[in-house]
């Protein structure tokens, strides 16, 4: 009999991960506590740095999953430790004998609400990274003038901010707002469009090149400097106050949408999942690996392995290299080799 | 009537109103300005920067922010020796842009 690997968590890491044992000859079960897999990506409309469309890479990655068990609409009650391996209690009631389980719990996006200063849910028309990817999709959004003239994106919105509790970098932030820019852009061509940056991190293939279109081509205005406070105007436009730190001066302008850049951050129920089987938090909140540079997917337990974004913050192709990478190690484990 | 003060008018640069005629038009000759990073190596290699303040840097972000003035008075120290277009990593023709804001002041002038 196939041996069971029970993978927790059916965004696109816990996706790939499922695929892969499927195909080294495992049985893997896939518990998706939503009513559809893809998690994040499923709410995205194209993809950085080709405009891949989110709906084909999930499209592409449930075709893979023919033959695994997906239990959607489902969490976990409690995992228990046996001598050799782990009990997992469904809250479906099923309950599942396994030596390996694979954590794919993603992350939480920032609650734009707690930056008061920028507005969101307080001005009418401010909204998030999130809400614009939703309006890509053809969702309704009355935040979104119909002919905007100024549109503004925040970068680091929760991120790197000692104060709301994250120091950390969410890494795909600032690409992201280029490429919404560039969408809006596209949208709107008579709109003139700032980023308000503290430092560009934009670090992988192609992203620099999509930068310099966006500079080029869409004539993207980036300002750098953190924007400080956010104003309501009698008649409705947002203005956005921060220092252009380049030119050492103080700016200002009137917009009429605002995007805030809400970054990743921990979910910060994964800690408790387990219960019976404590997991430890790094510093930064996400789940702690063994080794942050060679024992990624590894968490300090035996026989529980980590994929994907609950360890941090990650792109969709680093987090479909380290699912692969995690049912590897699975494999390995289960193999008696590691 | 003197209060021992002066009120000086705001520094803040106010984009809903801000001036970018010339910036548009030097942007029609050389649209590679839109892509300066800021980095200031023009500045910092150039040899009229250290007695006059020249920096090309300054001068395309005071063109971005509509600030002719200062435009005008960085550029008029620049000896268009080209340094500047060699190490800029954006591979924009700086000496070019110096001499396309210096042609569309010149227009200016002669009207
Ligand atoms: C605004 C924005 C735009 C982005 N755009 C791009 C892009 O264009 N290109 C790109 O490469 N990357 C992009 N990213 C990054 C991308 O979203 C992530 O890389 C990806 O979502 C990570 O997948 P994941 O499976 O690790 O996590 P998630 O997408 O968070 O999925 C986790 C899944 O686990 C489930 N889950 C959690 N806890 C439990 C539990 N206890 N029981 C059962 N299920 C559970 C959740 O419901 C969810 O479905 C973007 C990110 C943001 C914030
Ligand atoms: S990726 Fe950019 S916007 Fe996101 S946290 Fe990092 S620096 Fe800020
Ligand atoms: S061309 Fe002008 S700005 Fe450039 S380095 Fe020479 S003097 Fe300086
Ligand atoms: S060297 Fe080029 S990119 Fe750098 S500040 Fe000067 S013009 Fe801009």
């Amino acid at each position: 009999m196939k041996e069971s690997v029970v993978v927790i968590g059916g965004g696109v890491a816990g996706m790939e991960t499922a695929a892969s044992l499927l195909s080294l000859g495992y049985a893997p079960i896939l518990v998706e506590q939503s009513d559809h897999l893809g998690g994040h990506v499923a709410s995205w409309h194209r993809l950085f740095p080709d405009m891949t469309s989110a709906d084909e890479v999930i499209a592409s990655l449930k075709a893979r999953l023919e033959g695994a068990s997906v239990f959607l609409g489902t969490g976990i009650q409690f995992v228990n430790r046996l001598k050799d391996g782990y009990n997992v209690m469904l809250t479906n009631g099923v309950s599942v004998l396994a030596k390996a389980i694979v954590l794919a719990t993603g992350f939480r996006l920032f609650e734009a609400r707690r930056k008061e200063e920028y507005g969101y849910g307080i001005y009418d028309h401010v909204i998030t990274n999130s809400d614009l990817e939703n309006w890509f999709r053809g969702g309704d959004d009355l935040r979104v003038p119909a002919e905007p003239a100024a549109i503004g994106f925040v970068h680091c919105v929760g991120s790197r901010d000692v104060k709301a509790g994250n120091t950390q970098c969410s890494k795909v932030c600032c690409i992201t707002a280029i490429k919404q820019a560039i969408e809006l852009k596209e949208k709107f061509p008579g709109a003139e469009i700032y980023c308000f940056y503290m430092d560009l991190r934009l670090f992988g293939k192609k992203y620099e090149d999509f930068y310099i279109n966006a500079q080029r081509d869409y004539g993207i205005h980036f300002i750098r400097g953190r924007v400080s406070e956010v104003g309501e105007r009698i008649d409705g436009r947002v203005i956005v106050k921060a220092e252009d730190t380049l030119a050492g001066k103080p700016v200002k302008v009137s917009l009429d949408l605002l995007v805030l850049m809400s970054g990743i951050v921990c979910n910060p129920e994964i800690a408790a999942l387990t219960k019976n089987v404590t997991l430890e938090r790094d510093e930064d909140g996400f789940l702690r690996s063994r080794d942050n540079l060679s024992g990624i997917t590894l968490s300090p337990r035996k026989g529980i392995f980590y994929a994907g974004t609950c360890t941090g913050p990650k792109t969709v192709p680093e987090t479909l290299a380290e699912a692969r990478s995690a049912a590897l190690c699975v494999h390995d484990f289960l193999q008696g080799r590691a | 009537m003197d209060f021992g003060f002066s009120l000086s008018p705001s520094s803040a640069v106010n984009l809903d109103t801000v001036d970018l005629s010339l910036f548009r038009k030097v942007e029609a000759r050389c649209p590679d300005i839109r892509t300066c990073i800021g980095c200031g190596s023009c500045s910092a290699t150039c040899m009229a920067s250290a007695w006059s303040g020249m920096s090309v840097r300054q001068v395309i972000l005071a063109l971005q922010r509509g600030q002719l003035r200062q435009v005008e008075q960085k550029l008029s120290a620049c000896m268009l020796c080209g340094k500047c277009t060699m190490v800029c990593p954006r591979g924009i023709n700086t000496r070019n842009l110096i001499l396309a804001v210096s042609r569309e002041f010149k227009k200016e002038e002669a009207q």
